[in-house]
């Protein structure tokens, strides 16, 4: 492999990691608060089409500038995916739906919305064909000059702004969760929400801004999809929603820990990437060579239960709702 | 002193429910749940695309049944949807999450068309015979390892579960592209498209236009299966005291961890046995589409039917009638197909969030509530 | 009753809590005095802590005002509870198992400025240097035997400067040496001006650490008496209504012979605690042998670990069976025990959550026992619902059908369901673990009356118990266990309460 190669192939597996960084660090602001949400799929789709209809619109009606565009797109993704989570969240929570199965109905509804404004926004606008936002897609894709500075340049600066947003977010969610006094709480919440009721924590306002937060910033996993990897174009094809469920995977093999996200979303994405680079792949060795970051994480998840090493083990009433005056 | 008492009482208390409701009174509930839903989503449409509403619902019938042809297909989908929640409700009903409906669909379905591409000079009802066992083997193979790993080490059964599907995926692809046809087509196409060897005969007509009788049988003797299986045999009694207590059941003698695998193969063959019903009895071919997130909707349809058997004839019949109604509001209108999904969505967060009122009560601040 | 005023720390007016149509409590006046020790004093289910709960904010009175220092105030939350100065150490441990016990103990709190644990961690070195406390800030809560998680408790009480403590029945799970601590701890926290109220049903801690005494009877709040002024007799009769005579009828064991025989016992939890220690005792046919001892003995291990639920690390249990044959039951699981034909039935302490299925009626749960029987792929309902059709009508259950589900009964019906399953199996062993826990008076005694109707039928009954007035009348021998260990074999008829008494807390000594 040359060097243009390498970089090539990590440069892709960044910004593939980017993607499913960011849903697995919003699963897992929402799986320490006790809440297994399988409706990240559906929430990053949220993200998406919130930022591309923003964008769409703005640049339908003359909108120029990038940065304008940036910022509604970002918005606009934001609050799409905060409702959707405020959806799984009244469920859940107020109403005490089960949350797998409210999760799932969340990727079917969130799949549903995003493919279909992105088929129908053509119609809707009154047919302007291909869609495609590129002045605010410039905005997300745009990086410094630094990025033209040889190799290490290409390597470190050559990625639009949200990659290193993913990566600020993973540290900020490490140091809320490990050192403030509301993330203390917030993983009692997870660990156990009857001793956190007792020690006066508002179980039901943690989880609900958890989730909300959460799906927020899952949904930028979205949003960096089609305004960065794809170019700010949309594509009907499923794609989101099997990263989503790679995100999924990657809260379990970066057993429920941000920084191991980070490290964890370039590495499924090296995977994910490198079949390019083998010489004498047949088309179907490359399908079972996708398997792999799911093999592999397979492989975590049974270590990790084998082990039973406590601080590896998922928050201990994940998946359970809480209710304060059950007997 | 009285209003500083009352302010401080929080707005809402909810309790559960002393007693049960009249069965009269809690679909009652999960009536007008769904008549909500049916508005929300009707101005949803409406909203997106400025139709008026009964013209709207007049698309939806037509589209579901106003033909021979769309009632069969939304029988035949209804009945595969049907397959595959039968099939997870024996490992629901002892708390197993099983969300790998997906995948084992689709190793059921390539064990269909494996033996359809490799097997197709056998008799026919041989090899129909063979494809049945097949998918059932290959389903129940990828039932059993999760299933092994959480009665031996409790591993967590949602995640590994999902994470089969993906493998299942993979695998899909791996012999989609091994069995392309056309070369580069990046598809299977339709199997046997001249000898027909390996597909479901018609049961009803002899004619061009495929009738989905065949399907039917399958997926209600099944269901009878099942329904028998849960509530009168020896099998149905432990699946059904184990989802109560793990203890009770060590207590009765239940040998837990061979019971738990050994559902969770049965659960996962019947999957793999949809898989066989979607390639075999529909679509005649082989694809990453062929579970096409029916593995994940059958899970909704069980957990709201709550294992019942006849109820979930009754959610299959109605998600799929409302999937092809609103695919047909979308070409009629020109609107993307994936409105279906949306109302689908919006229909079943209206149906989860009744249960809630099914078994809860809520009282509001300053109400004395009396017994 | 004391007027309102500054000398009450906590005054409850009319207090009452419904669960659907149980009242847990009815209509209590309580109060607590400042700087004194109050025992609340109640038998098992007479709402004691469902009471206490209200004050720390877990439930939320249905009716009824609560004072606190005299003010009227409203606690609709823990942090209500926190608020108003109450702190309270529930019996169920409220801890995160994977926390630290400082993470555990600032849990919740609101600090001013930036959060830092380990200043937080030397406050709590601070706390337990003062008190003598044996715990580490940073020792993980899962790394901590029993007396120390509690120990973390009160610490996280007093690190929010709580004035009035509740403690929950905190003695059930410690040794004689760590209750002498914790009352040392609760006297000198006394002295510190706090108010304490400390739930129980044990007699001797009443006298020994209280001040005052106040009594719940099924809901209802009976009276309080100064604990100098009172004896066992005279709290016993306030808690049970009358004085205890109880009259159980106890014909001589009818040719007793060795039936069950346990053989230096030793079994291991799955932390790897020893819970049973060179066990040996024989249980003969036709007597009822009682089990006594304070709560968490090995009682529960014990009769597992004969029905083949628990295992068994070292030892033997040997069933000598009527026909003369002796069988080894260690390494069999309940279905391996039935399958040699040794006739054993067990009322297990835990009733729905191992002896039915709560969500079935009553037929499902005979089923439990017959399920198996007959050849083929299905179940046989009739013979079930036949039994179940029997019991209904000969222990007269409360239930308007037999498919309705035993959860929604009440406790007395649940039990004879239960009792009246394992009875009907024709054991030649039955086991009851706290078979009168939560009854009325009336079914307990139906409860004595069937186990002294097996044991006339020459079965080996063993009664584990916890009130030692009926082991003494009911059972004709008594195995005293003490720390896993037996402390004592000895006869119930000649046996004094006081022997007993002692027996259980009194160690074995290395070597004897």
């Amino acid at each position: 492999m040359t060097q243009v190669q390498l970089l090539t192939l990590i440069n892709s597996a960044i910004a593939f990691g980017t993607v499913i960084m960011l849903g697995a660090i919003g699963e897992i602001l929402i799986e320490k608060a006790g809440n297994l949400n399988l409706g990240i799929p559906g929430i990053m789709y949220l993200g998406g089409i919130g930022g591309m209809v923003a964008a769409f619109y703005y640049e339908l009606h003359g909108g120029a500038s990038p940065i304008a565009g940036l910022i509604l797109s970002l918005i606009c993704s934001i609050l799409f995916s905060a409702l959707g989570g405020l959806i799984y969240a009244f469920l859940t929570i107020t109403l005490r739906a089960n949350q797998n199965v409210t999760g799932l109905t969340l990727t079917i509804f969130g799949g549903g919305v995003a493919n279909f404004f992105g088929a129908s926004l053509n119609t809707l606008a009154g047919g302007v064909g291909q869609i495609s936002v590129p002045v605010t897609s410039s905005a997300y894709i745009a990086y410094t000059p630094l990025g033209y500075m040889g190799t290490l340049g290409k390597l470190f600066f050559a990625h639009g702004f949200m990659a290193y947003l993913a990566i600020i977010l993973a540290l900020v969610i490490r140091r809320f969760l490990n050192g403030t006094r509301t993330g203390l709480n917030l993983r009692a919440v997870g660990e156990n929400p009857g001793t956190a009721d007792a020690a006066g924590i508002n179980v039901t306002r943690y989880k609900y801004l958890a989730i909300i937060a959460g799906s927020a910033v899952a949904g930028l996993g979205g949003l960096f999809y089609t305004m960065d990897y794809i170019k700010g174009t949309w594509a009907n094809d499923g794609t989101i929603e099997g990263l989503g469920w790679l995100a999924v995977a990657l809260v379990i093999f970066a057993t429920w820990k941000p920084v191991n996200a980070i490290w964890g979303s370039y590495l499924f994405g090296f995977v994910y990437w490198a079949y390019l680079y083998i010489p004498g792949l047949s088309r179907k060795t490359l399908e079972l060579f996708k398997m792999l970051p799911y093999v592999i994480t397979l492989v975590v998840l049974i270590i990790v239960s084998l082990r039973k090493k406590r601080e590896n083990q998922p928050p201990a009433s994940l998946g359970l709702s809480y209710f304060r005056e059950e007997r | 002193m009285d209003k500083e008492q009352l302010k401080g009482e929080p707005l809402l208390r909810m309790s559960k429910r002393g007693e049960m409701l009249p069965a009269w009174k809690s679909w009652g509930i999960r009536l007008i749940a769904f008549f909500l839903s049916l508005v929300v989503s009707g101005i949803v449409i409406i909203a997106v695309s400025g139709l008026n509403p009964a013209a709207v619902f007049a698309t939806m019938f037509e589209g579901a049944v106003g033909t021979g042809k769309r009632a069969w297909v939304t029988v035949r989908d209804a009945m595969t949807l049907l397959c595959i929640a039968v099939g997870l409700a024996p490992a629901f009903k002892m708390r197993f999450w099983n969300i790998g409906a997906e995948g084992q669909i689709l190793v059921g379905g390539i064990a269909a068309a494996a033996c359809m591409i490799y097997l197709k000079n056998l008799p026919a009802p041989l090899l129909l015979l063979v494809m049945i066992l097949a998918s059932l083997a290959a389903g129940g193979v990828w039932g059993f390892f999760p299933g092994l790993f959480k009665a031996r080490w409790n591993t967590n059964e949602t995640l590994f579960t999902l994470m089969m599907n993906y493998i299942a995926i993979q695998l899909t692809s791996y012999f989609v592209a091994m069995w392309e046809n056309p070369f580069g087509s990046n598809s299977v196409g339709v199997i046997n498209s001249q000898g027909k060897e390996g597909w479901l005969p018609n049961l009803f007509s002899a004619g061009y236009n495929k009738d989905y009788g065949w399907n039917v049988i399958i997926v209600l003797a099944v269901t009878v299966i099942m329904y028998l299986y849960m509530n009168h045999s020896k099998h149905g009694y432990e699946i059904a005291v184990i989802g109560d207590s793990e203890n009770t059941a060590r207590y009765a003698g239940i040998r837990v961890n061979r019971a738990y695998v050994r559902t969770i193969i049965f659960s996962g063959a019947i999957c793999g046995l949809a898989g066989f019903v979607a390639v075999s009895g529909a679509s005649h071919t082989i694809s990453t589409a062929t579970a096409g997130g029916r593995g994940f909707t059958a899970i909704i349809v069980a957990w709201l039917a709550q294992f019942n058997s006849v109820v979930m004839v009754i959610f299959s019949f109605l998600l799929v009638f409302l999937q092809k109604g609103a695919q047909a509001i979308a070409s009629s209108y020109n609107l993307s197909q994936e409105v279906s999904e949306m109302i689908t969505g919006i229909i079943l967060f209206f149906l989860l969030g009744s249960e809630f009122f099914v078994n809860y009560t809520v009282h509001f601040r300053g109400k004395k509530v009396s017994a | 009753m004391i007027a309102l005023g500054a000398s009450c720390a906590i005054k409850m007016e009319n207090v009452t809590k419904r669960f659907g149509k149980v009242v847990a409590n009815d209509h209590i006046n309580m109060e607590l005095r400042e700087g004194e020790i109050l025992s609340l004093l109640g038998e098992n289910g007479s709402g004691k802590t469902t009471l206490m709960n209200q004050l720390s904010g877990i439930y939320f009175p249905d009716e009824g005002q609560i004072y606190v220092h005299g003010k009227p105030v409203t606690i609709a939350s823990p942090k209500d509870a926190f608020d108003n100065g109450i702190g309270m150490i529930h019996q169920h441990f409220k801890l995160v198992d994977v926390f630290t016990a400082t993470e555990n103990i600032v849990l919740g709190l609101e600090g001013e400025g930036r959060f830092d644990l380990k200043k937080a961690g030397e406050k709590v070195a601070e706390i337990c240097a003062r008190y003598g406390f044996d715990i580490k800030p940073d020792q993980k809560i899962y790394d901590m035997s029993v007396s120390q998680k509690q120990t973390v408790e009160i610490v996280k009480v007093l690190y929010r400067g709580a004035d009035i403590l509740i403690l929950d029945e905190p003695t059930a799970v410690l040794t004689p040496q760590e209750t002498d601590k914790l009352f040392e701890i609760m006297r000198a926290m006394k002295k510190d001006g706090k108010s304490l109220i400390i739930i129980t049903h044990k007699l001797h801690e009443v006298l020994d650490v209280s001040d005052r005494v106040a009594v719940l009877r099924k809901g209802e709040y009976i009276g309080d008496v100064m604990t100098k002024d009172a004896d066992q007799q005279s709290l016993t009769d306030m808690m049970v209504g009358h004085s205890v005579t109880l009259n159980i009828d106890r014909p001589d064991p009818v040719d007793p012979k060795p039936r069950l025989e346990i053989k230096n016992l030793t079994v291991y939890d799955e932390l790897g605690v020893k819970r049973l220690d060179d066990v040996s005792f024989t249980a003969n046919s036709g007597e009822i042998l009682g089990v006594a001892g304070v709560a968490g003995s090995g009682q529960k291990e014990l009769l597992e670990s004969i029905a083949g639920l628990y295992p068994v690390r070292e030892g033997e249990i040997v069933f000598h069976s009527p026909e003369g044959k002796d069988i080894n039951l260690v390494g069999m699981d309940p279905l391996a025990i039935k399958k040699t034909g040794v006739g054993m039935a067990f009322v297990p302490e835990d009733r729905l959550g191992m002896g039915l299925v709560g969500s079935m009626g009553m037929t499902g749960n005979m089923m439990l026992r017959s399920w198996r029987k007959g050849k083929g792929l299905f179940v046989d309902r009739k013979q079930p619902e036949q039994l179940a059709n029997d019991i209904w009508k000969e222990l007269e259950v409360v239930t308007p059908s037999t498919s309705f589900p035993v959860r929604r009964m009440s406790g007395g019906n649940v039990q004879k369901v239960l009792v009246g399953r394992e009875i009907a199996q024709d054991p030649a062993v039955l086991m009851t673990a706290y078979a009168v826990r939560g009854l009325d008076i009336n079914t307990s005694y139906t409860i004595y009356n069937l186990l002294t109707q097996e044991k006339m039928k020459g079965i080996a009954v063993l009664y584990v118990g916890e009130d030692l007035d009926v082991l003494l009348e009911l059972c004709d021998r008594l195995v005293v266990l003490c720390g896993g260990q037996v402390s004592g074999v000895v006869d119930a008829r000649s046996v004094t309460k006081e022997e007993v008494g002692l027996l259980m807390t009194q160690h074995r000594k290395e070597g004897a």
